[in-house]
């Protein structure tokens, strides 16, 4: 006989998820594998010649870049002999302020940082987040894309994704070829909805650079760094090779952040015995390393991995905030789905969402489910409504607000519309008024005609030798009658010449003032301190659409 | 390793209910000619670049076979190739099949598929199902078409990705393979995707290089 209550259990969407028993030799382990090295260092000369137990003959190719590159040599060995409790404490302690933690965070080892943060419990973590993350005004990300690669429904949805309220969005392929018209779609549709939001288009790297140089994107985050070397090697890369991508962004005024997160190298079976978050330690202080001024991590695409054994989410937690304690930009992913339960998932984004961080999740999908390329995401479209009733429940600044059907309706059509005046302009494929209209009101693909691919596909490599840039399409909208859509593009241009929202954390209002951890340092010391959602803003959370009004009755 | 095969053994029940998994895991050095259901694969020497230009190569993953049988949903492997190379003769092409020791990474299969490919199109496949077409002249990460979601491909889709690759071939442009996109899937077989690679990689033996393969369907 089988219990009733536990074939109940056995039929919930928990039960649908993978959970695995810790397999330590392969690495496949949260936290504190008995493999991973005790923290220390040795300076001698200016130069760091042990490093997390290896002398420096022994250094790997990571070993090497962090102790020349990733760590401040000053109170480097200070730092790794004071008790790692003490410096946790200070993570939490109200009356030390950012500022002074950042001095003995910057100087640790990545053994030492994944010491420190394994003496915090989540909710600590929650409260270091609130200190360590580098801008004060907490953001969001979103991910535009579909099934189909329809250019006509990524202008719509990234439109009222952008009057939703996020500040990045991003997209990506099923078809690699397609990725320019994702990246022009994406940023049209983009700059409808708001100005000054910033887009990209996470695709191959040469790709990637390529469309940022040409202006049809604002910003790259796909720069993808590694805990051990073999894995590094598999995607024929460096550290070097990493931070010179990154350095060619810089050279054309372009913002960009690496990814990493915990669960890429056991899943890549080079995980060399460590634990998931030790790994991960590292590629933060590569990222430092490499000048770059932020990371997207806690485990992003490998989150099944961490997902499915012990502690894995409070690592993911983890592994964001040593990204705040080396003073970097945080985009902290819960971007893909981990979960079928609906229970679990919200509990994982809560980590982020209440304590506000850089970008909470990167991204929110602003599409249905069911079109979001990265696979899913934590969040999809279906979850607006949710994000914003839990908003107004405990006021916290999850980045979005409400918005109302017509609004959207409108913003909607006039992407579509701004697309189909630049593919006409510029003689790509036809977008016809019946896509466009399809695009205005649209859930999903499931909604859109179909298009002609492999005719789009050949208009994409005429576009891609014709070397239209960011300046064709100003152009090509200016000359249709969206001289207010031009103009938003211009000024986007602009900035990659002034150069200020390389800056930490950078993101731009509407009016194109730069938003950083240059003039929005995060001050947070206690109740009261730090970022204080205002009047204005906690009146746009509360109007939820649905609202019964007590006079009403 | 005891413990370590029991426990891959257990959660592979488990989760992908009554997965059968082969009786031991043949050692890497010993000659790796093998017999599994449907499906001999024996390795006729070094894989030579070839010069027919209406040729596909497949390349597949060194525990293709010998380690695992079947793809992560369950797909055995002769059903895999008979597929794919229905797929490509389909179109009037013919297939030859390889085994990479040198990588179990499906961009580099497939991409060095490609290169010896005489038409410069490959297929590279995983043991786990995830497969790639490419071509020679392209960066190994990126790809004419891209299948990332082993659990997703079904004998259809592998039939699908013989004949565009065939097409590519022709120097024909196909509509790509519809994209396929479960979210699900991740929380259900990533890591245990994680335990098939690591099974995988452990069938890396670099002085073997690239194998030409004698396919026969049994």
């Amino acid at each position: 006989m089988r219990s009733k209550r536990f074939e109940v259990l056995e039929n919930r969407p928990v039960n649908q998820d993978g959970f695995i028993e810790d397999w330590v030799e392969v690495g496949l382990v949260a936290m504190d594998s008995k493999y991973d090295p005790k923290p220390s260092i040795k300076v001698a000369n200016g130069e760091i010649v042990e490093l997390d137990g290896k002398k420096k003959e022994d250094f790997d190719m990571l070993d090497s870049f962090i102790a020349k590159y990733g760590i401040n040599i000053e109170n480097a060995e200070e730092v790794c002999a004071m008790d790692s409790v003490k410096i946790a404490r200070m993570l939490v302690d109200i009356n030390i302020t950012r500022d002074e933690v950042i001095q003995y965070t910057t100087a640790m080892t990545p053994a030492k940082a994944a010491e420190v943060v394994s003496k915090l419990t989540v909710l600590e973590m929650m409260t270091a987040i609130s200190k360590m993350r580098a801008r004060q005004t907490p953001s969001n990300q979103c991910h535009v894309t579909n099934l189909r690669d329809n250019p006509v429904q990524i202008a719509a949805d990234a439109a009222e994704g952008a009057l939703r309220g996020f500040d990045e969005e991003e997209t990506t392929v099923g078809v690699a070829r397609y990725a320019p018209f994702n990246a022009l779609a994406v940023l049209v549709g983009s700059q409808v909805g708001r100005p000054g939001l910033l887009t990209q288009c996470a695709v191959e790297e040469a790709t990637e650079l390529t469309l940022g140089m040409r202006g049809l994107t604002s910003y790259a985050e796909t720069v993808s760094v590694y805990g051990t070397e073999p894995v590094f090697m598999d995607g024929d890369d460096t550290p070097w090779s990493k931070a010179f991508l990154a350095s060619a962004y810089a050279s054309r005024g372009l913002k960009m952040r690496f990814t990493s997160g915990t669960g890429s190298e056991v899943l890549m079976a080079y995980a060399e015995q460590k634990s998931m978050l030790y790994l991960e330690s590292r590629c933060v202080f590569l990222t430092k390393g490499a000048g770059v001024q932020g990371l997207q991590n806690g485990s992003i695409s490998c989150v099944g991995v961490p997902g499915a054994v012990a502690g894995g989410v409070r690592t993911i937690v983890a592994e964001n905030l040593i990204a705040m304690m080396l003073d970097l930009e945080c985009a902290s992913g819960n971007d893909q789905t981990f979960t079928h339960s609906d229970i679990r998932r919200t509990a994982k984004n809560l980590m982020a969402m209440v304590p506000g961080t850089d970008f909470i999740n990167s991204g929110f999908s602003a599409v249905p489910n069911y079109d979001n390329m990265f696979a899913g995401s934590n969040m999809d479209a279906e979850d607006f409504d949710d994000w914003n009733a839990v908003q107004r429940d405990l006021k916290i600044d999850g980045g979005l607000r409400p918005i109302k059907e017509e609004e959207a309706i409108k913003v909607r059509n006039k992407a579509a519309k701004a697309l189909q005046a630049i593919f006409r302009e510029l003689n790509l494929t036809e977008i016809t008024d019946e896509e466009v209209e399809a695009a205005t009101y649209a859930h999903g693909s499931n909604d859109m005609p179909d298009r002609n691919i492999p005719a789009d596909l050949k208009a994409i490599e005429d576009m891609m030798k014709r070397k239209i840039t960011g300046l064709d399409i100003v152009k090509a909208l200016y000359k249709t009658n969206f001289e207010d859509v031009s103009n938003s593009l211009f000024q986007l241009l602009k900035q990659r010449a002034a150069g200020d929202y390389l800056q930490t954390s950078a993101i731009i209002d509407e009016n194109f003032n730069v938003i950083s951890a240059v003039n929005d340092a995060n001050t947070y010391h206690g109740p009261m301190t730090g970022y204080v959602i205002s009047d204005e803003r906690w009146n746009e959370m509360k109007k939820l659409n649905n609202l019964v009004k007590p006079e009403d009755f | 390793m005891e413990i370590n095969e029991k426990l891959l053994r257990s959660i592979i029940e488990e989760v992908l209910n009554e997965m059968q998994t082969s009786n031991s895991t043949p050692n890497v050095s010993t000659p790796n000619n093998s017999k599994s259901e449907g499906i001999e694969l024996k390795e006729i020497g070094k894989a030579e670049k070839g010069t027919n230009s209406k040729e596909v190569v497949i390349g597949v993953g060194p525990a293709f076979g010998v380690g695992q049988t079947k793809t992560i949903v369950k797909i055995p492997h002769a059903k895999v190739l008979k597929e794919v190379i229905a797929g490509i003769e389909e179109e009037g092409l013919k297939a030859r099949v390889v085994k990479m020791y040198g990588t179990s990474d499906v961009s580099f299969i497939s991409n060095q598929a490609a290169k010896l490919s005489g038409s410069g199109i490959g297929i590279g496949i995983q043991s786990k199902g995830t497969s790639v077409i490419h071509q020679a002249n392209l960066d190994p990460l990126n790809n004419l078409e891209l299948f990332p979601q082993a659990p997703l491909i079904n004998l259809e889709t592998f039939r699908a990705i013989g004949k565009n690759a065939a097409k590519y071939a022709k120097d024909e442009s196909p509509s790509p393979v519809p994209a396929k996109n479960d979210q699900m899937a991740r929380p259900k077989y990533q890591a245990i995707s994680a335990i098939l690679h690591i099974k995988e990689t452990q069938h890396i033996d670099e002085s073997k290089g690239t194998q030409q393969l004698d396919v026969k369907f049994i």
